[in-house]
C-alpha cells in the first residue's frame, strides 16, 4: 500500500513482526511450577526456576506439544532436532543471567499464513523461558532514579514462544490483521489464551520504509511496547511518517530499537546498533536437543482442530454467510461455537450468524457473560418462532433479550405477553371481513382510485385489521388475505 | 583404618553402633583437621543425630542401605538443605541451599552419614586447592604439600581418616589427580551416570559426580550407590546400573589394555611416575592382560580445548551470582554497579582469569576460532578414542606428571598448574570414565604415585575391575 507523503512523493512500508506468545501450558517451560497469572509474587518458584546454584532445567514435554501444534498451524518445518541456546546478559529479573532460548535451530522454521489472499511467511517460531518481572519504586517507575526495585519470579521460566515474521507486511492494517489471524488461530489449537492487555500476546514490530517501487530495503528500526493492536497500528504509521521525513530531509535512519509511548503518541530511541548487546549465544549443556517422536508428530496432527480460515470458509460455504459476518462470528470467543449449536438445533446458519453477532453479542457485551454457558436451545426457539410466523421479528429480538437477561424460556416469555400472533386463517378473515364491511367508503375510494389513492387506502385498511387483532395479526398471512379480499 | 563395607556389615549387624563409628570420626577430624582444613565446615550435631536415627531403625529391625553409618565427606559444591554451601568462594558464604543434591538424598538412602563439606579450589577451578576463599588444604601425608585438586579437601579427608568415603567432582580431572596425590583411590564416571543436580555448575559439560575412598572396593560401593537415571537432570542417562562390586574380582585374563603415548610421554612428566605405569602395565600382563602401546593423537590438543570449552561455559554458570538474590551482596549507587562491585570482590584472581577467558572465546567474531574450534577438537579426540577402543578394552596412563608439589609452588603460574591436568581432561572431553589407583611411591620423597585407567562411556565397571587388578598387584591381597 502507498504511503504519499506532505511533499507528494509515494513511499512503501516494509515490516516484520516478532510476536511473543505465552504458552498456556500448566506448568513452566523447564520446572514443574504453576504457570498463573495473578498469584501472589514469589509464590510459583522452585530451585530451578530461580536459577538456584546446582538446578537443572528439565524440558516440559507438553510445550513441545504445542509448539508441534503451532507447527502444523502455519504450515513450518519441525526439523528431527532442534537446539536451546543460552543467551547471555545481566538483568535482575533474569535468574540466571542468561535466557534459555533456541537460535540457529528453532523448533520451528519456515511458515506462513494468509491474509486476504496475501501469503505472510513466517521465518521461525522458537521456544524461550520468560524473565521475572521488576517493579521500580520510586518517583519515574523506571529503573533509572528508582530508590529500589522489587522482583517477582512467578514469570520466570514460564513457556514463551517467538514467532517470527519474514517482512512481509506492507501496511500497518495488515500487520493488524496478521496479528489478528496469528491470535485466533492459536487461540483455537489451545497453545495461549492470546491476551495482550495481560501480555501473554507480547507484540515488536520492525518498521522501515522506502520508494514506492523500490526492491531495496530500508534501514529498519524495532519498535517496542506495543501493549494493544491500536498501539500497533498507531506506532507503525507515526514509525513510518517519521522515516519518510527523514529520508525526505536528506537524513538517513539510525537502526536502533525504539520505544512506543501510548501518552505522548510518538516513539523514541532506546538503544542503538552500536549498544547493541553481544549476548554470546552458545548451545545449553543442560538441556539434550529436541526431538519429536513420529508418535508425538502424529498424535498431534490427528488431534488437530478446525482452523479459523479453514471454518470460516465452511461457514461461508455451509450457511452463505459473507467473509466480514463470518470474521465477526469468529472474533469473539466460543460464540462460533454456539452459533453452531444453534444451527445443528435446526436454525439456519445466516440468521443465526446475524441474530448472534448483533443481538447475542450485545447482551454478552453488556452483561460480561459468558458464551459457554448460554443455551442454544433460547435462539433456536426464538428463530423457530419468528420463521413459523408465531411472532414477529421485532418481537423476536425483545423476547430473545429477555431471555437471555432473565434465563427464561422463549416461548414462557411469548405466551406470558399473549404475544402470540393470530395466524388462524378463519379468524384473520373474520377480522378483515368486519373491517371492509365498517370502511365501506374507503374500499370504494380503493376500487376506484389510481395506484397512489390504491396504496394510501389499503394501507388505511391493513392498519384498521391489525388494530381488529390488537397488533398480533401474522402479517405474512394479513397481507396477502386482505388483497385478496379487495379484488375479489 | 577400617573400610566403608567394614563398618557397613558391622553396624547393619549392631556390632557397633552408627554413633559410635561418627564420634571417632569426628574425634579424628577434631584432632586433625586444624592442621589440614580438610573441611569447610563439620557437621557434627547433624551427623550425631543422623546416626541415632539410624541406630533406632536397625535396633527396630528395619532394613538399611548398604553404606549404613558409613561417614562420608561431600565436596563443599554439592548442595545441602540448611547447610551452607559455598564452593570456597566468598561470593556464596553464608548461603544455604534449600535443597539436597540427587547424590546426597541416594547417598542419606543408602545409610551413608555426612559428616562435613570439604574444601575445594573455588568453584573447583584449580588443582591444588589452593584458590579456595577460606585458605589451602594440605596433604596428609606431607603437610607441606598440596592435596591436589580441585576436590583436595575431599582426597584429603579420606587420606586423613576423616571420613571412609567422599564425594568430589571432575571437570578436567579434578577427583583424580587429588586422589593420586593423597594416595587414595578417584573415579570419574562416564558422563550422565551420576545425576549433577544439585552440584554447583563450573562447566557443565564436563562436570561428573564421583566417588573418593582409601580402595578401589569402597570406592565401587559408593558409585553404586549413586548411579543411575534422575528426572531432575536433563543429561543423566537412563542405562540401568552396571554391576560394578559383583564382577570386581573377575582379574584381567584376556582383556587387551593400551598405554596412551601420549599421556605417558607428555612434556614434564616425573621418571618415577613414568616408570610406575610402565610397572602396573607389567602387573596388569602377570595377571594375563595383553598390554601394548596406542596412539590417541587427538589428546595433545586436550589441554587447548578445555582451556576454552570450560572457561565458556563458566562465564555463563557464574553469571548468576549478581548480588541480587543470594550470597555476597556489595551495595552501590545502581544495580549495574553492585553486580560489578559484588563480583568484583566475591570471586577470587582464578574465577575471573577464566571468566575473562571464557566471555572472550564466546564473543561475537571469537566464537569460531575458539570456542568452535574447541568443539571441533572435542570431536577429533572422541574420534580417536573411539579407534583406540577398537583394539583395546581399556586404556592406561598416568593420573598426574608429578606427585604432591609443594603449596605455593605453582601459584604464580597459572599454566604449570594447568598442566597438572594434563593426563586426566582428555576423558572428561569425550565424557568417558576413568579412575585413579594408587601404585606405589616416588623414590625420592615417598609420595603416592596414582595410575589412571581409562574406560570409553559406560564402561565402568570395566575399568573399576582393572583397578582392582593393579590395587591387588601392589598389596598382594
Amino acid at each position: 500500500m502507498t504511503i504519499v507523503s506532505d511533499a507528494g512523493s509515494e513511499w512503501e512500508l516494509v515490516s516484520g513482526l516478532e510476536v511473543h506468545v505465552e504458552l498456556a501450558s500448566t506448568t513452566k517451560l523447564f520446572c514443574g511450577c504453576p504457570n498463573n497469572f495473578g498469584s501472589e509474587p514469589n509464590t510459583n518458584i522452585c530451585p530451578v526456576c530461580l536459577g538456584l546454584p546446582g538446578s537443572l532445567p528439565v524440558l516440559n514435554e507438553v510445550v513441545v506439544e504445542y509448539a508441534l501444534r503451532v507447527g502444523e498451524a502455519f504450515h513450518f518445518d519441525v526439523p528431527e532436532r532442534s537446539v536451546f541456546h543460552r543467551k547471555n546478559y545481566f538483568y535482575p529479573d533474569m535468574p540466571k543471567d542468561y535466557q534459555v532460548t533456541q537460535y540457529n535451530e528453532p523448533i520451528c522454521s519456515r511458515g506462513w499464513l494468509e491474509i486476504d489472499g496475501t501469503r505472510i511467511g513466517i521465518l521461525r517460531a522458537h521456544l524461550e523461558e520468560d524473565t521475572g518481572k521488576s517493579t521500580h519504586v520510586g518517583t519515574t517507575g523506571r529503573i533509572h532514579g528508582a530508590s529500589h526495585s522489587l522482583v517477582d519470579y512467578n514469570r520466570a521460566g514460564v513457556p514463551l514462544l517467538e514467532i517470527v515474521s519474514d517482512p512481509d507486511i506492507r501496511s500497518s492494517e495488515q500487520a493488524v490483521a496478521y496479528v489478528e489471524e496469528l491470535r485466533a488461530t492459536l487461540k483455537a489449537i489451545g497453545v495461549s489464551d492470546v491476551k495482550m492487555e495481560e501480555g501473554s500476546l507480547r507484540v515488536d514490530a520492525n518498521v522501515s520504509v522506502r520508494r514506492a517501487g523500490s526492491t531495496e530495503f530500508g534501514t529498519r528500526c524495532e519498535i517496542k511496547n506495543l501493549n494493544s493492536l491500536k498501539s500497533l497500528r498507531d506506532a507503525m504509521d507515526y514509525e513510518a511518517r517519521r522515516q519518510i521525513l527523514l529520508l525526505e530531509e536528506g537524513e538517513s535512519v539510525v537502526q536502533e530499537t525504539r520505544h512506543w509511548s501510548e501518552v505522548e503518541l510518538h516513539t523514541q530511541s532506546m538503544r542503538s546498533k552500536e549498544e547493541a548487546y553481544d549476548y554470546r549465544y552458545f548451545p545449553e549443556p543442560d538441556l539434550v536437543p529436541v526431538a519429536p517422536t513420529a508418535e508425538l508428530r502424529a498424535k498431534v496432527r490427528a488431534e488437530m482442530p478446525e482452523l479459523p480460515a479453514v471454518r470460516r470458509a465452511r461457514l461461508i460455504e455451509e450457511w452463505g454467510v459473507s467473509e466480514k459476518e463470518a470474521r465477526t462470528l469468529l472474533g469473539v470467543d466460543g460464540l462460533a461455537d454456539y452459533a453452531e449449536a444453534v444451527v445443528a438445533l435446526g436454525a439456519p446458519g445466516r440468521d443465526v450468524t446475524l441474530w448472534a453477532t448483533q443481538d447475542v453479542l450485545a447482551y454478552l457485551n453488556a452483561s460480561n457473560a459468558a458464551v459457554s454457558l448460554l443455551d442454544p436451545a433460547t435462539l433456536a426457539d426464538v428463530l423457530s418462532m419468528v420463521r413459523d410466523g408465531s411472532i414477529s421479528r421485532n418481537q423476536g429480538k425483545d423476547v430473545l433479550a429477555e431471555a437471555l437477561a432473565e434465563e427464561k424460556r422463549p416461548r414462557d416469555i411469548v405466551q406470558e405477553r399473549g404475544l402470540e400472533q393470530v395466524s388462524d386463517e378463519g379468524a384473520l378473515i373474520a377480522a378483515i371481513d368486519a373491517v371492509l364491511a365498517a370502511n365501506a367508503d374507503a374500499v370504494a375510494e380503493y376500487r376506484a382510485g389510481d395506484d397512489k389513492m390504491r396504496k394510501k387506502k389499503r394501507g388505511f385498511l391493513m392498519g384498521e385489521c391489525m388494530k381488529a387483532l390488537k397488533g398480533q395479526g401474522n402479517p405474512q398471512l394479513l397481507n396477502p388475505l386482505l388483497d385478496a379480499r379487495l379484488e375479489g | 583404618m577400617t573400610s566403608a563395607r567394614e563398618i557397613a556389615a558391622a553396624v547393619t549387624a549392631r556390632e557397633r553402633s552408627a554413633r559410635e563409628v561418627i564420634d571417632e570420626h569426628l574425634a579424628r577430624i577434631d584432632e586433625h583437621d586444624g592442621e589440614l582444613h580438610a573441611f569447610n565446615v563439620v557437621i557434627a550435631d547433624e551427623a550425631r543425630a543422623a546416626a541415632e536415627a539410624l541406630d533406632a531403625r536397625i535396633a527396630a529391625g528395619e532394613p538399611v542401605g548398604p553404606l549404613a553409618g558409613v561417614p562420608v565427606a561431600l565436596k563443599d559444591n554439592l548442595c545441602t538443605r540448611g547447610i551452607p554451601t559455598t564452593c570456597s568462594s566468598r561470593i556464596l558464604e553464608g548461603w544455604r541451599p534449600p535443597y539436597d543434591a540427587t547424590v546426597v538424598n541416594r547417598l542419606r538412602a543408602a545409610g551413608a552419614i555426612a559428616v562435613g563439606k570439604t574444601n575445594l579450589d573455588e568453584f573447583a577451578m584449580g588443582s591444588s586447592t589452593e584458590n579456595s576463599a577460606f585458605g589451602p588444604t594440605r596433604n596428609p601425608r606431607d603437610t607441606t604439600r598440596v592435596p591436589g585438586g580441585s576436590s583436595g579437601g575431599s582426597a584429603a579427608a579420606v587420606a586423613a581418616g576423616f571420613a571412609p568415603l567422599a564425594l568430589g567432582s571432575d571437570t578436567g580431572g579434578s577427583i583424580r589427580q587429588p586422589a593420586a596425590l593423597c594416595g587414595v583411590v578417584g573415579m570419574k564416571p562416564t558422563y550422565g551416570a551420576v545425576s549433577r543436580y544439585g552440584l554447583i555448575a563450573f562447566a557443565s559439560s564436563l562436570d561428573q559426580i564421583g566417588p573418593f575412598a582409601a580402595d578401589v572396593t569402597d570406592a565401587a560401593l559408593l558409585l553404586e550407590a549413586m548411579w543411575g537415571h534422575d528426572r531432575m537432570d536433563s543429561t543423566s542417562i537412563s542405562d540401568d546400573l552396571v554391576p560394578i562390586s559383583a564382577d570386581l574380582e573377575r582379574g584381567v585374563r584376556g582383556l587387551r589394555i593400551g598405554i596412551v603415548e601420549e599421556l605417558t610421554d607428555v612434556e614434564g612428566i616425573a621418571a618415577d611416575v613414568r616408570a610406575a605405569v610402565e610397572r602396573a602395565a607389567g602387573a596388569l600382563e602377570a595377571a594375563g592382560a595383553k598390554v601394548e602401546r596406542v596412539s590417541v593423537p587427538a589428546t595433545v590438543h586436550g589441554l587447548d580445548a578445555y582451556y576454552l570449552i570450560a572457561p565458556a561455559e563458566a562465564s555463563s554458570n557464574l553469571a548468576r551470582y549478581d548480588g541480587v538474590r543470594y550470597g555476597l551482596r556489595c551495595d552501590d549507587e545502581d544495580v549495574q554497579h553492585m553486580n560489578a562491585r559484588t563480583r568484583g570482590e566475591g570471586f577470587g584472581a582464578e574465577v575471573k582469569r577464566r571468566i575473562m577467558l571464557g566471555t572472550y572465546a564466546l564473543s561475537a567474531g571469537y566464537y569460531d576460532a575458539y570456542y568452535g574450534q574447541a568443539q571441533r577438537v572435542r570431536t577429533l579426540i572422541i574420534r580417536d578414542f573411539a579407534r583406540a577402543y577398537e583394539r583395546f578394552d581399556v586404556l592406561l596412563s598416568p593420573t598426574s606428571p608429578t606427585v604432591a608439589f609443594e603449596l605455593g609452588a605453582k601459584t604464580a603460574d597459572p599454566l604449570a598448574m594447568y598442566l597438572s591436568d594434563v593426563c586426566t581432561i582428555p576423558t572428561n572431553l569425550a565424557g568417558h570414565c576413568a579412575i585413579s589407583v594408587p601404585f606405589g611411591v616416588d623414590s625420592e620423597l615417598g609420595l603416592p604415585i596414582g595410575v589412571q585407567v581409562l574406560g570409553r562411556e559406560l564402561a565402568d565397571a570395566l575399568i573399576f575391575r582393572v583397578a582392582r587388578a593393579i590395587e591387588l598387584s601392589v598389596s598382594g591381597a
